[in-house]
């Protein structure tokens, strides 16, 4: 009996640090195979880049965990920031106060993406229909009210501002990046620490007995999705500012894919009921690392896909052979 | 040793390890041909590993089986099947979403000669089948609008439609009712007579003792004792098993008050429940029997919200409660102990704490974010494994790596621990084994005397009998009837629970 405990605490353990270990094997692997991977700017570079979709991947990690799935998240991001620009031009005029307008801009994507969010959860419980069919319906009704409202091009802030803050470092540590481990920190908390974490996994884990535990479980849903749809607009407000502008057409464009791959890779199962916020993060670091070697390594860009495919099937493999 | 000639199967010096832990050591048993074996244990002494031997889905460790006296190596179910062994798996092997006949064909489907579906020829054969089992089952039906024992009866015929020369029972008799059982039980002396051998695994010491001619003990994955049934009484069939003493079966009962705590008045369901009302005291332990399709089950969920009711007034200490929700219901005052215990009752992917705080975790929180306080939850977990002694290594193992004795005393805890005032105990000993049933009976006795009233769901007329002040008993979703004090016992029960058919019964 003491033998069968260490050993299921040892699976226990080898489960939550497996992204930690696979991330650590890659760093040390990059280091060694490229003399510019070690240099702070280039790291810096790749979490700034990780930050936007590893920020998705964050909610996503949640929604995942509760049994869902949310596709829309990238089409949800252009559509938000594009609403929040326009407004944040409006402002300007009657305000007169570009700090103010800037304000009112940011804040209006933020709402929106949360309320977007919440149409999803919304749809998924008092609708009833499956989070894959409601997801895949609003990633094409988001994407195309974005198109329609930016003529398919680009919606540029008229503000000067806008366009910095998300280039800002706080610390030598970029702002999307700050904005990340913040969020990382404050999910990991909610999900391992407050009655909601421990309900969205009772959700994920098996539907029937959290309805017999007496769980509000079409609350716990909605919430996940309302929070996914917020914290992806968050995201969406950084990238808008990086550019100053939203391409309409461009921006989001796959990012449900590779939020779901970090949140895979870090070791949360497709079919929910559990999973760690900080392995997500971890997940998306990994696809970062490699993303930026394969450009270093001078690999043409169109086969970065297929490493990226592999590596998920990889990691998906690996835990597949542990249980 | 017996000669080859009598036996059937045979295994020498089966082991089987699973990651170091030894889950069966030096296994050496016979069975005869033509007899029905019955195994017998605790949770987790073995039975079901060596089962899963047998029918190919482990390979032992060590150690051989020789089938008709030649070794035999069965490495997957296939290669049982072909070897002509059957197995009723504990757990449902069906396919919701196929018919009756699909599932009982399912993997050995009858083909017509251009290699398409005989659905006839399996329709008759399965109604040929389900008719000597007297179950009156749709061949064509979709197996999810069947009930619970109606699916076993299903597994049964699947099992039998292979004409197996060994057929291995692995608790068949839990979901069933005594009625059902007596089919079985028909249905499996016609078997030997037919020539099929048969092992029997039960927790149910007096079925093994009816049914079996010869019983194995194990005990801690070894075979302790062997011995023919008629010498064998069921006390030490059970000593055996425990390795030690056994106390009194049944708790002794407390006069429950007269002042009525809860009430239930013209309750209906539309198409299953009609009209249903009854009284309940506070401290009362009130029986609900009845056969398959009493609709017990539906009762217990449209008192607790999970099912919708389309008429009835629910009464909470006088006043009118109107329950929509569980969450409705638990505020209330009542909680519900589900007899479908992975599929509704506990996470298994949870821990011992994180099952039993589920229902109330609201009380282990703090500010309105509702964080979790760790210490108060883990205080009141520990309390409940001292009260309900349950085996756990820790506190934080997944309820996964426990035993079924185990994990439904953690059901237990966990649908008490919002200190409700009303309990819904649906099977509250199904699938336990015989120690840790009369640790629940302790614990639902000693609750009901510091003043909770249960409602006590059982199809085990035994358990109904000795817990119980007073028995409702239903058919078809309407109560038959009331029986109390010296009422209680089978022929009264059965004579409600059957109705028009009473003589049925009595065979």
């Amino acid at each position: 009996m003491k033998t069968h405990t260490l050993a299921l605490l040892g699976k226990i353990q080898y489960e939550k640090v497996a992204p930690f270990v696979a991330l650590a094997v890659l760093f040390v692997a990059s280091s060694v195979l490229s003399p510019y991977f070690l240099q702070i700017q280039n790291l810096l570079n790749i979490l700034r880049q990780v930050s936007y979709t590893g920020m998705i991947a964050l909610g996503m990690t949640f929604v995942i965990i509760g049994g869902g799935i949310d596709l829309s998240v990238g089409s949800l991001a252009a559509f938000n920031a594009s609403m929040g620009i326009l407004f944040l031009n409006y402002l300007m005029g009657p305000l007169g106060n570009e700090y103010l307008a800037m304000a009112g801009g940011i804040l209006a994507a933020l709402l929106l993406g949360a309320f977007s969010g919440a149409l999803n959860g919304f749809l998924i419980t008092k609708g009833k229909i499956a989070p894959f069919i409601v997801t895949l319906g609003s990633m094409a009704i988001f994407r195309s009210l974005a198109l329609f409202i930016g003529s398919a091009g680009e919606i540029r802030s008229v503000s000067n501002y806008y366009g910095t803050f998300g280039m800002e470092s706080i610390l030598f540590v970029p702002v999307p990046v700050f904005a990340m481990v913040i969020l990382t920190v404050l999910l990991s908390l909610v999900l391992n620490n407050t009655a909601y974490g421990r309900y969205l996994c009772a959700v994920g884990s098996n539907l029937r007995v959290a309805v017999f535990s007496a769980i509000k479980v079409n609350k716990i849903k909605f919430i996940t999705y309302t929070l996914c749809g917020l914290i992806t607009s968050v995201s969406a407000v950084m990238l808008s500012s990086r550019f100053n502008a939203v391409s309409t057409s461009n921006l989001g464009m796959g990012f449900e894919l590779d939020a779901i791959a970090a949140v895979i890779i870090g070791g949360t199962p497709l079919t929910g009921g559990r999973g760690t916020v900080w392995g997500t993060v971890m997940g998306a670091i990994i696809l970062g690392i490699i993303n930026n070697m394969l450009n270093m390594l001078g690999v043409s860009p169109y086969l970065q896909g297929t490493v990226k495919g592999l590596v998920i099937i990889g990691a998906v493999y690996i835990q597949a052979q542990k249980s | 040793m017996t000669d080859s000639n009598e036996c059937l199967l045979k295994t020498v010096g089966i082991c089987k390890e699973f990651s170091s832990v030894q889950v069966l050591k030096d296994i050496n048993i016979e069975v005869l041909r033509g007899e029905i074996l019955g195994i017998i244990g605790e949770n987790g002494a073995g039975k079901s590993t060596l089962m899963k031997i047998f029918s190919g889905i482990y390979t032992p460790t060590t150690g051989e089986i020789r089938f008709e006296g030649e070794k035999v190596s069965i490495p997957d179910p296939l290669s049982a099947k072909r070897l002509g062994i059957s197995i009723l798996p504990q757990e449902f092997n069906l396919v919701n979403d196929l018919a009756v006949y699909d599932n009982i064909f399912l993997g050995s489907e009858i083909k017509k000669r251009s290699g398409l579906l005989d659905k006839k020829r399996m329709m008759e054969r399965t109604t040929r089948l389900l008719r000597e089992l007297e179950v009156e089952i749709k061949p064509d039906e979709k197996l999810e609008k069947l009930s619970t024992a109606q699916k076993q009866m299903v597994e049964i015929c699947k099992a039998v439609a292979m004409d197996a020369r060994l057929l291995i029972m692995d608790e068949p008799t839990t979901v069933l009712t005594r009625y059902e059982i007596d089919i079985l039980f028909n249905l499996m002396r016609r078997l030997r007579e037919q020539g099929t051998t048969i092992i029997y695994i039960s927790h149910k010491l007096r079925e093994v003792k009816a049914i079996c001619s010869r019983v194995v003990v194990l005990r801690d994955g070894e075979v302790v004792h062997t011995e023919m049934t008629e010498k064998i009484s069921e006390l030490e069939m059970a000593q055996r098993m425990v390795g030690r003493e056994l106390s009194q079966v049944f708790p002794e009962r407390k006069t429950p008050t007269p002042e009525v705590i809860f009430e239930v008045r013209n309750l209906s369901v539309p198409g299953m429940l009609h009209d249903v009302s009854f009284q309940l005291h506070k401290g009362e332990i009130l029986g609900f029997a009845g056969l398959v399709d009493a609709r017990r089950t539906e009762l217990g969920e449209a008192i607790f919200g999970v099912r919708k009711r389309s008429s009835g007034r629910i009464l909470m200490e006088g006043a009118e409660i109107d329950i929509r929700s569980p969450q409705e219901a638990v505020r209330y005052g009542i909680d519900y102990l589900s007899d479908d215990r992975q599929g509704s009752g506990i996470l298994t992917s949870f821990s011992v704490t994180q099952n039993i705080t589920l229902v109330s975790l609201f009380a282990y929180c703090a500010s309105f974010l509702k964080v979790i306080m760790r210490k108060n939850e883990d205080a009141a977990s520990l309390r409940h494994k001292e009260r309900f002694n349950i085996k756990a290594p820790s506190l934080n193992v997944r309820l996964e790596y426990l035993s079924g004795g185990n994990q439904q005393k953690v059901s237990l805890a966990k649908s008490i621990d919002p200190a409700p005032k009303v309990l819904i105990a649906n099977e509250p000993t199904r699938g336990v084994d015989v120690a840790a049933k009369h640790e629940i009976y302790r614990f639902i006795n000693s609750l009901a005397q510091t003043g909770l009233s249960c409602i006590f769901i059982s199809s085990e007329q035994e358990e109904i009998i000795g817990m119980c002040h007073r028995v409702i008993v239903m058919k078809e979703g309407r109560i038959m009837g009331t029986v109390e004090g010296r009422d209680i016992n089978e022929e009264q029960i059965m004579f409600l629970a059957t109705g028009v058919h009473a003589g049925a019964a009595r065979t």
